[in-house]
């Protein structure tokens, strides 16, 4: 009898919910039963559904339990794998049906996805080379091998992949302004540096299948003549940047890397560079100044990368997702991945989901879903019942897009045209109780703190908005504040040198095109009506509805609240610190905020 | 160790192993500016005037390199680094809170360092976890689905592994 195999998510997010203590567990519990011969249990890169993590998945049978915790280990191995009766408990349950659900594939968050980019994510275990040649892994290198350069490009272009990074570039075409240039020596590099608040896909990516990344920059290698590689990826991402070296070690092991690779006159090689912790490095010049060595400051293009780009030589710069995309589609054929999608947006792109919804997590859908199925089907609606407010998308550099768009096709074109873009992927969902004014201040803080202060609109420009709109949520904006905005956001957005400083006044831009009520309202009525901002609100109580109870009391860290059990209670304004604890404590919606 | 005064010699000795490395000199100020701090937890002045010398780029430069990232840190931190969360899907969250609740508890600033050099906090933009927003890292630890009930406990498990 072959070895089961049990598959555990060891992703960032199922580790810190305990994962690998459960696994611990699992590895005695098995030797206790005297079945550890059995099995094989292997970690695997992240499924995606962090938000049910830590999560087991039996094979053979592909049964899936999620919210593994330690404890719950000793009963799996003594019902399940001894017994063979399924832990009902441990399963999915439906949020809508209350059934629970077997095989993950008919989950909503799973059914609905696409999952090409992520397809070994989850399935294999990322620190074994062995594993991702066994679901064909290298296989579109090697037919790469033996057809000629100018072949592989025009298979690329002909796919219609658009770099997966933000702006959404042809992909095919970098690439043949690289292969033209001229140049002995030319570089291929992959951008890691993800830093948009909001976005881990490439983090996902690398944890969960990196040897599809090296695979990836491998045939723009080949298809490049460039003969080294390098991966710029945050160092904040420690475990990405582990089992990334890990694979490249074993890469070279198998011969998938080194000197005249399969003795087809080949070489490649493949470095890592940690980024230092600048947003600003995210834009290719930046990002390239600071493998050199120096301050990640961009500068202007031209000359592109393309021409004159690492150490001044040609040099193609995709995304980490851009790169996993390339394996498939040199393996495949461009059909079967321009068969997907839509007419200006080929293929699949991964989503981060977060903020308020059910389902946080990784999901990958073919371009020219529906927002509406992105966040209800797939993220499983809003959390605790509360309305769906609006959704930001592409991190800093995205908009803000209210309810109306909801049906709107997700591809690069339809959201560009909303005053959002792809961006990386980042989908922050927002409920009636975020403010759309403080999330645009939020947006404008970060972009103005990540500001490399080279070019004067960027520089200044955000410090100035972002001036105004902290007096905005402080009650003291003026009525004629919203049009100095939309004059600094529009300038801000054509003078500036590098995408950052070009994509800042997004936020504020789409915010008040679909939000201007919000704005207005504190401006006019020093009212903020998600009622969040601190300098706007007052709480008090709620007499009718209070019970007395006290609790809100006990939760108030400035004794701001009088009153003893079943006497009135007695909000002191002057005490009040605005925390919001006694709003949270309160089950009886007695914490009033206006 | 972070709190030692080290000897010139050693500082040299300690510059020329990390650069003893890299086979060429070119673009590695990066990579030599993160060993340096993986070696002392911080860029303690002397190292970065050593490395400036063996390298020939002027101080000035590496100055400017050095604090233009904010992985960079020219004054020593403490033996645990607590980098919040205050991405997007954190904001929205609640991660401003957690922030509060851990500069009660360590009585520190951001950017601030403990007396006792136990605990440095900082903030960040992301650290890729938002599935489990809000969340922390603490050294190379990450902790999710916070709320600030939770922070007490979690420090008093470094307090205990110190011991």
């Amino acid at each position: 009898m072959s070895r089961r195999r049990i598959l555990f998510c060891a992703g960032t997010g199922c580790i810190s919910s305990g994962a690998f203590k459960a696994r611990d567990i699992l590895v005695s519990e098995l030797d206790r039963h005297g079945i550890s011969d059995d099995f094989d249990i292997i970690a695997s890169g992240c499924h995606g559904f962090c938000e049910q993590g830590p999560i087991f998945i039996i094979h053979p049978e592909n049964i899936f339990y999620c919210a593994v915790q330690p404890e719950d280990i000793k009963e799996l191995v003594e019902e399940y794998l001894v017994n063979g009766n399924v832990v009902e408990r441990l399963l999915y349950k439906d949020i809508s049906t209350g059934e629970r659900v077997k095989d993950h594939m008919k989950i909503g968050f799973y059914a609905k996805q696409k999952r090409l980019v992520l397809r070994n994510c989850g399935l294999i275990d990322p620190e074994n080379i062995q594993e991702y040649i066994d679901q064909q892994g290298y296989e579109g290198f090697k037919k790469a091998l033996e057809i000629d350069n100018s072949e592989i490009i025009e298979e690329v272009k002909k796919s219609g992949l658009r770099g997966r990074g933000g702006a959404g570039f042809p992909t095919g075409l970098k690439w043949e302004f690289t292969y033209k240039a001229e140049g002995e020596k030319k570089y291929i590099v992959c951008n890691a540096d993800e830093g948009d608040p909001g976005a881990f896909m490439d983090r996902s990516i690398l944890e969960g299948d990196p040897h599809n990344v090296i695979e990836g920059m491998l045939i723009a290698g080949f298809a490049l003549n460039a003969n080294e590689g390098y991966v710029y990826v945050r160092a904040e991402y420690p475990l990405a940047v582990k089992r990334l070296r890990k694979a490249i070690e074993q890469a070279r092991e198998r011969g998938f890397l080194g000197n005249n690779i399969f003795d087809k006159g080949f070489s490649f090689d493949i470095k890592i560079k940690e980024g230092a912790g600048a947003f600003v490095c995210g834009e290719e010049t930046a990002l390239l100044a600071s493998i050199e060595g120096k301050r990640g400051m961009p500068r202007p293009r031209p000359p592109f990368p393309a021409n004159e780009g690492l150490w001044g030589k040609p040099t193609c710069l995709n995304n980490v997702e851009t790169f996993a995309n390339i394996p498939l589609i040199i393996r495949e054929g461009f059909e079967a991945f321009a068969s997907i999608g839509t007419e200006g947006s080929k293929g699949t792109k991964v989503f981060a989901l977060t903020g308020k919804i059910n389902n946080t997590g990784l999901a990958e859908v073919p371009n020219g879903i529906l927002m509406r199925e992105v966040i209800f089907d797939i993220g499983g609606g809003i959390k605790g019942d509360r309305e769906f407010k609006a959704v930001q998308i592409g991190g800093p550099s995205g908009g803000c897009l209210p309810a109306e768009h909801l049906d709107l096709p997700i591809d690069y074109d339809s959201l560009t045209q909303a005053g959002a873009m792809m961006g990386s992927g980042g989908l922050v969902v927002m409920d009636e109780d975020t403010c759309m004014v403080d999330l645009a201040r939020y947006f404008l803080t970060f972009t103005q703190n990540e500001s490399c202060g080279k070019c004067t609109p960027c520089r200044e420009g955000t410090m100035r908005m972002l001036e105004i709109l902290n007096r905005i949520v402080q009650g003291k904006g003026k009525e004629e504040d919203l049009e100095k905005l939309e004059y600094l956001g529009r300038n801000t957005k054509d003078t500036s040198l590098c995408g950052l400083g070009q994509t800042s006044p997004n936020p504020i831009l789409s915010t008040l095109r679909y939000f201007r009520h919000e704005y207005i309202a504190h401006i006019r009525e020093k009212r903020c009506p998600a009622g969040l901002c601190p300098d706007l609100i007052t709480y008090s109580i709620h007499q009718e509805n209070c019970k007395r109870c006290n609790v809100c009391a006990k939760a108030c860290p400035a004794d701001a609240i009088s009153g003893k059990p079943k006497e009135e209670h007695h909000i002191d304004v002057d005490l009040c610190t605005k925390c919001n604890n006694c709003f949270e404590v309160c089950k009886f919606n007695a914490i009033i905020k206006e | 160790m972070a709190n030692e005064k080290l000897e010139s010699t050693s500082t040299i000795e300690t510059i020329e192993n990390i650069l003893d490395r890299y086979p060429t000199k070119d673009g590695i100020l990066i990579s030599a500016l993160q060993d340096i701090q993986n070696e002392y937890g911080y860029l303690p002045r002397e190292s970065v005037e050593t490395l400036a010398k063996k390298l020939k780029i002027p101080l000035s430069s590496v100055y400017g390199v050095a604090t233009f990232f904010s992985q960079f840190h020219l004054s020593p931190r403490g033996e645990n680094v607590i980098r919040t969360c205050l991405g997007t899907a954190c904001h929205v969250r609640g991660g401003a809170k957690i922030l509060e609740k851990l500069q009660e508890v360590l009585n520190l600033d951001v950017g601030g360092t403990t007396e006792d050099m136990k605990y440095t906090l900082e903030s960040v933009a992301c650290i890729g976890a938002c599935g489990l927003a809000p969340v922390l890292m603490i050294n190379n630890d990450t902790f999710g689905r916070l709320t600030p009930e939770k922070i007490p406990e979690i420090i008093n498990n470094y307090e205990k592994d110190s011991k």
